[in-house]
């Protein structure tokens, strides 16, 4: 079964678009898009692993980190670059967001909410920090570097003058409409330069 | 989990035990067409040594081209006949291996220069009835390229579905990819670079030095003499001490004795690394011709894509292949940051590229002995190569 977040992202890629997934894991996004969009796609995934199983599923993939790597490109290289569920995990993101909206015409962003209603309540009437099913790890096993809410985020673009296309937010794999940085567990966004 | 792997690893050796190969050989560059060598010089008429294994389909759609390693052969894999250890790369090679038999038409030569089978400096010159020695040209990796590119034409095969090889043989596939874009593809280049560097180059001159010191080695003219054993075998020393990682030789030997108990405070073999760069050297002497190793580095220490100060990108411009860049984290003698930098410059050029770090502790000789990741990409890689590029 192919994941919400695949859907609406390959709902958003027009077909036959040049696609650069950053932190792309195992592939999955790429090669969907590579078969259901006729995309051109590359990743940049930064575990061996999973760079392997890449090349499985038929899609050119580069081992390397997010944060440094772009520099090659030159502007506006990829119709949509794509950072879904990996943000969230890079130490530098200003610097890799400018560099992906540099690369890209138009950067889909997907990013967990640290503030959904269920985080809200572990972190009020327990005093712990949350997990959910969203949101499996503990404090000391997560891979995330940075811990945002939905509002954070749309935040960020307005301080950094980017302009938000357009924004699809989910709680357990369903659309939600209203009260999103309560209701969402993630969002997604559309992002270009303003 | 080892000890199945192990097993069912010993049950395909015994299955392919079987398959037994020969070498084959061709003549090219007979005169007046000699081959034009980059250094100027001329050089013709060329045997080749080559052997092949699987069938080439009908459309020729098929075939490979295993680049080997400085001292590799045409002998890649399975056995020849009355032999109980299988080719360099068996383990990459064979029905349900990476480079599936099965599947496609491997072909594999031995390169120019060398002296497993192909004109190298111990044949014999046609102009004098005598070995070459130094009166043969120097080669480089372009050269060796243009003879196996005559190969593949005299099989008939317009576009191979790829080149692979590790160390020098990768950067022979590099090679390949700017010299016949139109003929290849795609490219695995594997624990190689783009160009020498002076550390590169410098661990090769100490071994061409410690072969020229020995008196034996009389100005390489030392054919049907005493050849320069002492020599050679201190320069396949120094060699495989460049091969392997510290962790490496920690793991197999750390400050293991030969003879257990007591330090013999002398000079003989005492610890058990000694013994084995003593044996890794003798060994070697048995089956390589010095001159044949002295050629062979400078090959290397000339191979540099950028000569003449052309920018490496500017240089893959031509590429038009899909490229598998594969390093392995503990190789200190070819870093990955030299596979690193070929990927830019291909990435810039909007080339199909794709690039893995392996982990292992095996230093440079990762490429022969960490097989598993390592079948697995080249697995995956070439069946994606296959789907998109031929079928």
């Amino acid at each position: 079964m192919i994941p919400i977040d695949y859907t609406i992202i390959a709902d958003i890629i027009e077909p036959g678009s040049k696609v650069l997934d950053l932190g792309c894991g195992d592939g999955d996004l790429l090669a969907l898009l590579k078969e259901k969009k006729g995309c051109r796609g590359t990743g940049i995934e930064i575990d061996n692993k999973a760079v392997v199983k890449c090349l499985e599923r038929g899609v050119s993939v580069a081992q390397g980190n997010i944060n440094g790597d772009l520099g090659v490109y030159d502007d506006k290289r990829f119709d949509f670059v794509i950072l879904n569920e990996s943000l969230q995990q890079v130490l530098n993101i200003e610097q890799a967001l400018d560099e992906a909206l540099r690369v890209g015409k138009r950067v889909i962003v997907g990013v967990p909410n640290f503030c959904q209603w269920k985080a809200r309540l572990q972190v009020f009437f327990l005093g712990e920090m949350p997990v959910t099913r969203r949101l499996p790890f503990k404090w000391y096993n997560t891979p995330n570097l940075r811990f945002l809410s939905l509002r954070d985020f749309r935040h960020f673009c307005s301080d950094k003058g980017i302009t938000i296309e357009r924004a699809r937010y989910l709680a357990n794999g369903r659309e939600v409409f209203a009260c999103t940085n309560l209701l969402a567990d993630s969002g997604i966004f559309v992002l270009r330069h303003a | 989990m080892r000890r199945v792997r192990r097993l069912a690893l010993f049950s395909l050796c015994v299955n392919k035990k079987m398959t037994i190969v020969e070498t084959q050989y061709i003549t090219v560059a007979n005169p007046p067409n000699e081959l034009a060598l980059r250094s100027g010089a001329r050089l013709g008429p060329i045997t080749i040594a080559y052997e092949t294994y699987g069938k080439l389909n009908a459309d020729k759609s098929n075939a490979i081209l295993i680049v080997h390693a400085f001292t590799g052969d045409a002998h890649a894999a399975f056995y020849h006949k009355g032999d109980d250890k299988p080719g360099w790369w068996d383990e990459m090679i064979g029905s349900g291996r990476p480079f599936d038999t099965e599947k496609y038409f491997i072909i594999c030569s031995n390169v120019l220069g060398s002296c497993r089978g192909t004109t190298g400096p111990a044949s014999i010159d046609p102009k004098t009835g005598k070995p070459f020695g130094l009166s043969f040209p120097v080669i480089t990796i372009p050269d060796m390229v243009t003879v196996q590119k005559s190969l593949i034409d005299h099989l008939g095969i317009k576009t191979l579905l790829s080149v692979a090889g590790g160390s020098m043989g990768g950067m022979q596939a590099a090679a390949w990819a700017v010299m016949y874009p139109q003929a290849i593809h795609s490219a695995v280049i594997i624990a190689a670079c783009h160009r020498h560097t002076a550390q590169q180059i410098a661990f090769h001159e100490v071994g061409r030095q410690a072969v020229m010191a020995d008196p034996d080695w009389q100005g390489g003219d030392y054919y049907g003499k005493t050849t320069p054993k002492r020599g050679l075998a201190v320069a396949r020393m120094i060699g495989h001490i460049t091969y392997m990682s510290e962790s490496s030789m920690e793991q197999k030997f750390g400050r293991k004795l030969v003879k257990k108990d007591v330090l013999g405070y002398n000079f003989s073999k005492e610890f058990e690394v000694e013994g084995y760069l003593e044996y890794r050297g003798q060994s070697f002497v048995e089956r390589f011709d010095a001159n044949s190793y002295v050629y062979l580095t400078k090959a290397m220490d000339y191979f540099d894509l950028t000569e003449n100060g052309r920018k490496l990108s500017e240089v893959l411009s031509v590429v038009t292949a899909d490229i598998l860049i594969i390093s392995f984290t503990s190789d200190w003698l070819y870093p990955s940051y030299q596979s690193q930098a070929m990927l830019r410059a291909l990435k810039a050029n909007d080339v199909d590229v794709s690039y893995v770090e392996l982990s292992s502790d095996y230093g440079h000789d990762a490429f022969l002995v960490e097989m598993e990741e390592q079948a697995k990409a080249v697995s995956n890689y070439l069946a994606k190569v296959y789907k998109e590029r031929v079928s």
